[in-house]
């Protein structure tokens, strides 16, 4: 009879082994580590100075509150999120280990949970350090936005997991040719989510695009908690109604593409 | 009462846009049995082998795995099975060690720490075990291959191909490691190989498959008789080249 335990619903214990599989690779490469710090703090730095450049001349009340670091901040933690889950992965894609995680018992719902986990472990390694350097060069604490932060973050990591399950759904259908989407795909959110300007300075047609997406609420409520010094939980309550239903969408789509990529038996060849 | 199959195939057919890669096989693996699947280059031997799995759809039959629908419930046997292929690879970043652990715990393996260092010693794994996957050489890598295919003492073993671009000398070492396997826990093993000596070596069936049929099948004896031939590579040649039983039932 064969050794192994059979775990019939779904299981933390195979949601952990991968787990396990991702943080052997993080600590087997520097420069994965190295990485994940890098451009989160060098866009930071950027901005920081940008702002104090602008805030000098402008002598605006929205600068000097910190809009521009917190927004970087904030988009990183969209972006970096992303990037986690799609990473994480890709990496399968890379070692062409797919075949055999899904050979074994590990079900798609525990391969997604794995990936969101490394998303937050991804973000955390590479985000904290970097408000840290926030505090240091331009006393900017994003930690003093207390439970604020949490929703920001709770809504971030949300759109960023539906974006990341739609990228690798489509990579696992179309093999690595897809992969520049996980690069790519999350910049379109730039202009449309007004991280770095409010919603009012878009043209009429297409503020009714932005307040579809999930962040929008979120760079809002940011900047209603900076500049006037109030949270506004209906932001935070529709920007998660509206996650919860993208993120039902991109499972379903997930699943969808994975379906497909057996039919069309792509999962064997994992290449371009 | 006769026992469920390791694995039933039903008029198993798949049609890609580029054409028909198995068309309509029905076959049965008896547990503790090791059954060949030989075939030239796109005989449909991969593909079979992946439907086996259930990584890739069939486009119509049935494929039914020690009793269980493969396109529905695949994971209420996938613990019970494990696979080896040259399409898959280990991570290489990882060391040996760390790969297995890995896959044992997703195989929730009881025991896991006992299993490697027992499977380190029957695959002469216990010097390579701190390495990273990716620094090990051909035969090396097989090796490990086999200990992840192994790690959950499984009852039904796919390999396609097990010994490709080995040395004769691993080779050899690698089927007498597949036979102890089957002695010893009465596992079910499913075997497409190029390897005419492997698979008359190992099997106690062949199947022979030419486009996606099944042009013959039988005992490796059997298959000698019927052909007239002295090995199984003579037999492979007649069926692929068109002469003898396997041709008529191919065209």
């Amino acid at each position: 009879m064969s050794r192994a335990v059979f775990r019939p619903g779904f299981s933390p214990h195979r949601v952990a082994a991968l787990c396990t599989r991702y943080l052997y690779l993080l600590r087997s490469s520097w420069p994965r580590l190295l990485e994940l710090v890098y451009w989160p703090a060098v866009q930071m730095i950027t901005w920081g100075f940008l702002q104090l450049y602008v805030g000098q001349t402008a002598n605006s009340a929205a600068l000097a509150a910190g809009t521009f670091i917190g927004a970087v901040l904030l988009w990183d933690i969209l972006f970096r999120g992303q990037l986690g889950f799609s990473v994480s992965f890709l990496e399968e894609m890379w070692a062409r280990n797919l075949g055999n995680l899904l050979m074994s018992p590990l079900k798609p719902a525990e391969f997604v949970a794995a990936l969101m986990v490394m998303s937050i472990v991804r973000l955390a390694i590479g985000i904290v350090p970097v408000t840290v350097l926030a505090i240091a060069f331009f006393g900017f604490n994003l930690w003093s936005l207390g439970l604020a932060l949490a929703a920001f973050f709770v809504n971030l990591i949300l759109t960023s997991w539906s974006v990341g399950l739609v990228v690798s759904g489509l990579v696992l259908r179309h093999g690595l040719g897809a992969e520049t989407l996980a690069w790519t795909i999350m910049f379109i959110m730039l202009p449309l989510t007004c991280v770095y300007y409010p919603v009012a300075v878009l043209p009429g047609w297409l503020q009714a695009v932005a307040w579809a997406l999930p962040p929008t609420y979120v760079f809002e409520g940011m900047r209603a908690i900076l500049i006037e010094h109030s949270f506004r939980p209906e932001l935070m309550a529709q920007a998660l109604v509206l996650n919860l239903a993208y993120f039902v969408a991109a499972a379903a789509t997930f699943l969808w593409l994975m379906r497909k990529a057996r039919e069309a038996g792509s999962l064997l060849q994992t290449g371009e | 009462m006769p026992s469920v199959p390791a694995i039933s195939l039903r008029e198993l057919r798949k049609t890609y846009r580029s054409g028909v890669a198995v068309d309509g096989i029905s076959f049965e693996v008896q547990p503790g049995s090791v059954v060949g699947l030989l075939g030239g280059n796109g005989a449909g031997k991969t593909t079979s082998i992946a439907m086996i799995m259930g990584l890739v759809l069939p486009t119509s039959g049935e494929v039914r795995v020690f009793g269980a629908d493969m396109t529905r419930e695949r994971h209420r046997v996938l613990h019970r099975m494990n696979f080896e292929s040259p399409y898959v690879d280990m991570p290489h970043r990882l060391t040996v060690r760390q790969n297995l652990t890995v896959f044992g715990r997703l195989y929730g393996v009881r025991g896991l720490r006992d299993r490697i260092a027992e499977l380190a010693g029957e695959l002469a794994l216990a010097e390579l075990l701190d390495r990273p996957a990716g620094q090990l050489s051909a035969g090396q890598k097989t090796r490990v291959a086999l200990a992840k295919a192994l790690i959950n003492e499984p009852d039904l073993l796919l390999l396609d191909e097990p010994t490709a671009s080995l040395d004769p000398d691993t080779a050899d070492w690698i089927r007498t490691r597949l036979e102890h396997y089957r002695a010893e826990r009465g596992a079910s093993l499913l075997l497409a190989s190029h390897n005419m000596g492997e698979v008359e070596r190992l099997c106690d069936r062949v199947i022979m498959l030419k486009a996606g049929r099944i042009v013959d099948e039988g005992a490796p004896a059997a298959l000698l008789a019927r052909y007239g031939r002295d090995n199984l590579e003579e037999v492979f040649l007649d069926v692929a080249r068109g002469r003898g039983r396997g041709a008529e039932l191919a065209t």
